[in-house]
């Protein structure tokens, strides 16, 4: 994006005040602020939040972290929720109740469970219905809040507490569900995947995009957990990366069913690059279990081939 | 003036959200209250009223969305049935733990399984401990009253609690009756502007809604809910009575019909109290003292006032259109037992369960009941309480 500055991006004032409890490292905060950073300082918003680390720490009675009108309403419903909030100020605007010259813009927040899982027909409903709203998932990979279960959006392998790693067991048995796909099949304005990277760029010009285009937009972001994938907090920029250049996450957008690479790594790294620095992925490791790191690399292939092929590459 | 026409009860009850013209309406369709989220879009399809329907996917987002509608600050409601209202239980919760407003029109269905589609009490006695107000209909025209008088009741800072409008599934819904529409200006006038204190989407004050609370706090919220449910009692009366200056119709907690010199008083709620009425018009020719008590709002529960006015009585049947599988009655007779008890009211009483599934409840039915009281009463007659009513037997 021509004029993206970072400093000055950076200096605009928190959204999400700092004093909530969520833990230090956490990629959900990130991804929040990066997300609100993105809103015009004149635009106010409602943030939404389906339950989770997010919800339970950001809005303990009786403190509220959040700048902006700010509603959680359950685990499964964000969109739905939501839905009502946007119409509600469609309504309202209609009927004169609120002044011409004050804009609103609606963004919601859940995490992987919340939004591939239990929320998934709440937030295909909201999609497919059009609402001027952005769904933002933060994606750690697992049902993080409850103590690491793995939801359909948890990689395969991965060692969580309801796939644990044991004498017959190597972790979890199915590949992550394609959320940011199935989004962009039900024909939405815009789609993006992102996560951090280097300047933030890619985060805020998506998350921009998403905000300003009219109609119903999702993001997804990869928010690491240091807890759940077990690595050192300090890292979270390097697990990104390695997830972006690994094309484990790849970078890309979906306008109006046009889909666009945002990064190409010159070099794609092998994916034991990524696994590596996770406690979670710990087990592959061990002598004998080289052919499922194979399974995980092939897996990953066929997915950027995919990727690829639907951008025209 | 009002104005007479013929509908039905989900037509009054469509007519009655014309009239009022709410914000928002998020919807999904279930039988038998499908009529009225496309009543209401045809209404607005043709430009009569311009609330917002948004058609949600499932009853589940029906309510969340309404939630979400009602927290911005919009006047927001929905209708369902049965298995619908089950789905969004959860979601009963917290609309009325997050104080809100809104209303939710309720056309009675049995719960699966096995699915069927008629008439009990299954769905709204499911969710009486969700903390909504819970009011009944007789008829249609009690529907359409109702509904017009929900949202002063919800509003009042004094409740701030969503209100469920409940009407008999085809008996009421779909049979067409005579009935009395108020003009459309008097309906606004009486319902009057929304303006809420907080809410998401006022400019000048942001809000957050939808705490995470640790002990510290929950029983304190609780408290408020049920102090607010308590108050809500004065203001259905005062909103009554103002309805009934206004309109000419209408009954506060409860309907008494012919209870003055009443030996033997019939509890019910919903259209079967017609039948009721009837058999009572009959019996009370052949000579017997008999009466019925109509149950209009079952939350809040009117313990006292009900004890107070079955005192007399010398035999009681209270009339239950569910199950709750607890083995000594529903929730009607548990709630009201408890009532007479705590009052000193100690008299014969016999329960019974009737028309679970639409299973006809008939004039015939009524007599059986008030003699078998009356044996119970005056022979010491042995009774099984919990009494199923018309079940086809092995012997049938």
């Amino acid at each position: 994006m021509a004029g993206y500055n970072l400093k000055e991006i950076m200096n605009k004032p928190e959204r999400l005040t700092p004093g909530h409890r969520m833990c230090a490292g956490c990629g959900a905060t990130i991804g929040v602020r990066a997300v609100l950073r993105a809103l015009h300082e004149n635009d106010r918003a409602v943030i939404g939040n389906a339950t989770g680390c997010l919800e339970v720490s950001s809005y303990t009675y009786p403190y509220t972290a959040w700048e902006d009108s700010y509603i959680h309403n359950a685990f499964e419903n964000a969109g739905a929720t939501l839905s009502g909030v946007e119409t509600a100020y469609k309504a309202l605007k209609k009927r004169g109740r609120i002044p011409e010259d004050v804009n609103y813009k609606f963004i919601t927040f859940g995490g992987d469970g919340g939004t591939y899982d239990i929320g998934f027909q709440s937030l295909s409903g909201a999609m497919e219905r059009g609402h001027d709203m952005v769904y933002v998932c933060y994606d750690n990979g697992a049902y993080m809040n409850t103590g690491i279960q793995r939801s359909s959006a948890t990689p395969r392998f991965a060692d969580t507490t309801t796939t644990p790693v044991g004498k017959v067991s190597t972790g979890k048995m199915q590949s992550r569900k394609d959320l940011a796909s199935i989004i962009a099949e039900h024909g939405v304005p815009y789609v993006g995947q992102t996560t951090f990277t280097r300047d933030f760029r890619d985060i805020h010009t998506k998350a921009e995009r998403a905000i300003y285009t009219e109609g119903a937009c999702f993001l997804n972001v990869l928010a690491p957990c240091p807890r759940g994938w077990r690595y050192d907090m300090s890292d979270i920029m390097k697990i990104c990366k390695l997830a972006v250049d690994t094309c484990y996450w790849p970078l890309f957008e979906v306008e109006e069913g046009r889909w666009t690479l945002s990064y190409e790594p010159k070099k794609k790294l092998p994916i034991e690059d990524f696994l590596r620095e996770q406690g979670r992925f710990k087990h592959l490791f061990k002598p004998g279990n080289e052919e499922l790191i194979v399974q995980f690399q092939e897996e990953v292939d066929r997915r950027w081939e995919d990727l690829l092929y639907k951008c025209s590459k | 003036m009002s104005v007479k026409d013929r509908m039905s009860g989900n037509e009054a009850v469509a007519y009655a959200i014309k009239q009022v013209n709410p914000d928002v309406m998020p919807a999904f369709p279930i039988t038998p209250s499908t009529e009225i989220p496309q009543l209401v879009s045809s209404y607005i399809a043709n430009n009569e009223m311009d609330t917002e329907f948004i058609p949600v996917e499932s009853e589940h987002s029906s309510m969340s969305a309404t939630i979400g509608a009602e927290a911005a600050g919009a006047r927001s409601l929905t209708a369902t049935s049965s298995c619908g209202l089950a789905l969004m239980w959860e979601e009963l919760l917290l609309a009325a733990s997050n104080r809100m407003p809104c209303v939710l029109a309720l056309v009675n269905r049995t719960l699966s399984g096995p699915i069927n589609i008629n008439c009990d009490h299954s769905d709204a006695m499911g969710a009486r401990d969700t903390g909504w107000i819970q009011i009944f209909a007789e008829s249609n025209q009690e529907a359409y009253d109702n509904f017009i008088q929900a949202y002063p009741i919800a509003e009042d800072p004094r409740v701030h609690l969503p209100v469920m409008i409940c009407q008999d599934g085809f008996i009421t819904s779909h049979a067409v009756m005579n009935i009395e529409l108020n003009e459309d200006n008097e309906v606004k006038e009486f319902v009057g502007e929304y303006k809420p204190e907080e809410f998401l989407l006022n400019n000048n004050k942001p809000i957050a809604i939808g705490p995470y609370a640790i002990s510290s706090y929950v029983m304190e919220a609780r408290k408020a809910q049920e102090e607010a449910m308590e108050n809500s009692k004065e203001v259905i009366i005062e909103v009554a009575k103002r309805y009934k200056e206004r309109f000419g119709r209408g009954f506060e907690l409860f309907e008494e019909y012919r209870l003055d010199d009443a030996d033997y008083i019939m509890v019910i709620m919903g259209s079967a109290a017609g039948t009721a009425k009837q058999a009572v018009d009959d019996l009370r020719e052949k000579g017997m003292k008999v009466g019925v008590l109509k149950i209009r709002v079952f939350r809040p529960f009117p313990a006292e006032e009900l004890a107070k006015a079955l005192s007399n009585a010398k035999g009681i049947a209270i009339m239950e259109r569910t199950e709750s599988y607890n083995g000594h009655g529903g929730p009607l007779c548990a709630e009201l037992r408890a009532a007479l008890y705590e009052n000193k009211v100690f008299t014969n009483v016999v329960c019974y369960t009737y028309g679970l599934g639409g299973r006809d409840f008939t004039v015939d039915h009524v007599y059986e009941v008030f003699e078998e009281v009356k044996d119970v009463t005056e022979n010491g007659k042995k009774v099984t309480q919990h009494r199923y009513i018309n079940l086809r037997t092995n012997k049938a």
